[in-house]
């Protein structure tokens, strides 16, 4: 079908297609009409996505919203996800202008107060209203989220560059590294940079981008195979674009819904890693309130007070839980093909 | 099958030589000097050059790192930087904690994962199998600190059944009161991992469900839960084992941070407090171990896994 020749094509007898009945394109009859029967002849490939694909003649009038929005609309996990990143943000931003108490002072007359209405939460073992140090704290938490996430997306998408665009030896060079690089665990990534640097919330940052940017770059490669040779990208090519303009206008967007849903789930083992770091003493410096920390400095005490361990807990949870579903979420909703749950470990 | 043997082993083989690379590039470059670390920010040149020569420092970068792998092909990792004893040695002993550990954990979280996983996709409809995929979601989210701590509060603080911290000073010579100091700990570790892995033996199944063979083999006349069992669940099976070396990883994450939390002398505690006393030559030796286990178990699933799928033999 590389070269039809139109006349005998556009007459109604339609012999082109009648002598190749094998061809790997069966055309359904109710295309044959002559009005498609031209739209169609621009098409290069069978089964190629875009606008020359057989059903395309019967495309509907466009949506006002894209159908994939009213699909995440619906969707039970991404209300959840939503509304909690949502009153995540707001928490930070609120503890900017208003916190009810001074998170950071002591108050040795008020140590371990219940839950009541002058402090929601109670206090701590020095007497801060643990209300007020999680609201503060979910700026570390919005923090490395975010900078994980960025970092993440720098990594994973230069690995899934070389590692799907380049010449053979430096793809297979780049697949064998990734291999190996998935093989440090974050947490022993952020120790290494902890040993050689002290322990620090850019430490958690970078291990954390790093090793989950090694992750999107194996998970996006197969994507960026796959789309490479697409004849929107060759189309691209051949109107001038460089390599790397190919790959910002073509390519990217293209799998941009695998790299939202990986980033979904950076953000979540972010979350997990700081609060794991912290803990250990490598990651938010003391004085700066944050929901790792919190669970480091109440540990001494789950005996007596096992209540106040509660809350920071539940807010890390939440959260991890929020970050995860949003990004199930969107994986759903973009791309029915990826059921599979994804094996992440802090 | 020997070819792919001796190419996976190949592989293999480079894949710990990189690893190495990294580790030690990563600790000896990005810090700066070593030796200025060690002698702090208070001390003199003369000191630090002192320190610098005492520990071989003074050799150039390439050499040492040779060296380094030299003495791991020989089973000896370098000796700590403070106080002078062979780190191999102090690994194998503290690894007398954390391997069964991690097993005891891995146990915990396969007899989670497999049978709540598969009945979750079973009854993926129902409100038995909703309950259990929440669960799992929400088990999976929850920090591994936090689920220790509530661990401690109920079954030590409360029900006073297991101790909360610490592991017997006369170690395995009592091997009913090492146990009993492990149980917490492997559970911790456990439970979180083994939602993980619910999730992803969930998804395993149910993509199994819809199968084509799956759905043949009903129409051959075994019922649709038979069919599944025979046919569908050594796919699951195949998948469950491809992702063990992930699994491994976090388990070993897991133990670092639970070693902590209750206060067990094994490995992952004593990696924490050499990254805090800048032991660089103890955390590349850990770290390093670390990594080679898990990058030993990738490669040993994946010869595990051309064994047990028929396809993967007939492709080559």
């Amino acid at each position: 079908m590389t070269t039809p020749a139109p006349a005998p094509r556009d007459s109604s007898g339609n012999p082109s297609t009648q002598q190749q009945p094998d061809s790997t394109r069966a055309d359904p009859p109710r295309t044959d009409s002559t009005r498609h029967a031209s739209t169609r002849h621009a098409s290069t490939r069978p089964g190629t996505a875009g606008p020359d694909n057989p059903r395309a003649g019967f495309a509907r009038p466009r949506a006002h919203r894209p159908r994939w929005f009213v699909a995440f609309l619906r969707h039970p996990s991404a209300l959840f996800g939503t509304a909690v990143v949502l009153l995540l943000l707001l928490s930070a931003g609120l503890s900017f202008i208003w916190t009810p108490y001074d998170p950071q002072r002591a108050n040795p007359y008020d140590q371990w107060l219940s839950p009541s209405f002058t402090h929601l939460l109670g206090t701590d073992n020095i007497g801060r209203d643990i209300f007020s140090v999680l609201l503060v704290g979910a700026r570390v938490t919005v923090g490395v989220a975010l900078g994980s996430a960025v970092v993440a997306a720098i990594v994973g998408i230069a690995l899934a560059a070389l590692g799907a665009l380049t010449a053979r030896w430096v793809r297979e060079g780049v697949a064998v590294l990734v291999d190996v690089l998935i093989a440090f665990p974050t947490l022993l990534i952020a120790m290494m940079l902890a040993s050689a640097f002290g322990g620090s919330l850019l430490v958690v940052v970078l291990a954390v981008g790093f090793s989950f940017g090694v992750n999107i770059g194996r998970v996006s490669r197969p994507e960026l195979r796959r789309v490479r040779r697409a004849d929107f990208v060759l189309a691209g090519r051949a109107a001038g674009r460089g390599p790397v303009r190919n790959l910002t206008t073509h390519l990217l967007p293209n799998v941009a819904p695998v790299f939202i849903v990986q980033l979904s789930w950076a953000m979540a083992v972010a979350i997990l890693a700081e609060a794991g770091l912290s803990y250990l003493g490598y990651g938010a410096p003391s004085g700066t309130p944050s929901w790792g920390r919190m669970l480091a400095e109440l540990q001494s005490y789950i005996g007596i007070h096992p209540w106040s361990v509660l809350w920071p807990g539940l807010a890390i949870t939440l959260t991890v839980l929020a970050f995860n579903l949003l990004g199930d979420a969107i994986r759903d909703v973009t791309d029915p093909r990826l059921t599979r749950a994804p094996v992440v470990t802090a | 099958m020997i070819r792919f043997l001796a190419t996976r082993l190949v592989l293999l083989l480079v894949g710990l030589l990189i690893a190495s690379a990294l580790i030690f590039f990563t600790l000896r470059v990005l810090p700066g000097d070593v030796a200025q670390v060690i002698a702090g920010t208070q001390s003199t040149p003369e000191q630090v050059a002192a320190i610098r020569e005492q520990l071989g420092l003074d050799v150039p970068l390439p050499v040492q790192y040779l060296d380094w792998v030299g003495g791991i092909l020989r089973g000896d990792l370098g000796s700590s930087l403070i106080t002078r004893t062979p780190v191999a040695e102090e690994l194998a002993e503290k690894a007398a904690v954390t391997v069964p550990l991690a097993l005891l954990s891995l146990v915990i979280a396969l007899l989670i994962a497999v049978p709540f996983g598969v009945l979750a996709a079973l009854r993926r409809n129902t409100a038995s199998g909703t309950a259990f995929a929440v669960t799992a979601q929400a088990l999976a989210a929850v920090p591994v600190v936090w689920a220790g701590m509530m661990l401690v509060i109920v079954f030590a603080v409360w029900l006073g059944w297991l101790p909360p911290q610490g592991f017997p000073r006369s170690g395995w010579d009592d091997p009913a009161a090492a146990i009993r100091s492990l149980i917490l700990p492997a559970l911790t570790i456990g439970v979180v991992e083994g939602a993980v892995l619910l999730r992803f033996v969930r998804s395993a199944t149910l993509e199994a469900i819809g199968q084509d063979y799956v759905r043949t083999a009903a129409a051959t006349g075994l019922t649709r839960r038979r069919a599944l069992i025979t046919h569908g669940l050594p796919n699951v099976a195949l998948s469950v084992v491809s992702v063990l070396a992930l699994q491994v990883a976090g388990l070993l994450v897991g133990a670092v941070i639970v070693e902590q939390l209750f206060t067990l002398p094994g490995v992952g505690r004593m990696l924490v407090s050499d990254v805090g006393n800048r032991d660089l030559e103890k955390v590349q030796g850990a770290v390093f171990l670390f990594t080679a286990i898990v990058l030993v178990i990738g490669a040993l699933v994946d010869v595990l896994a051309r064994v047990l799928d028929p396809r993967q033999r007939e492709t080559t």
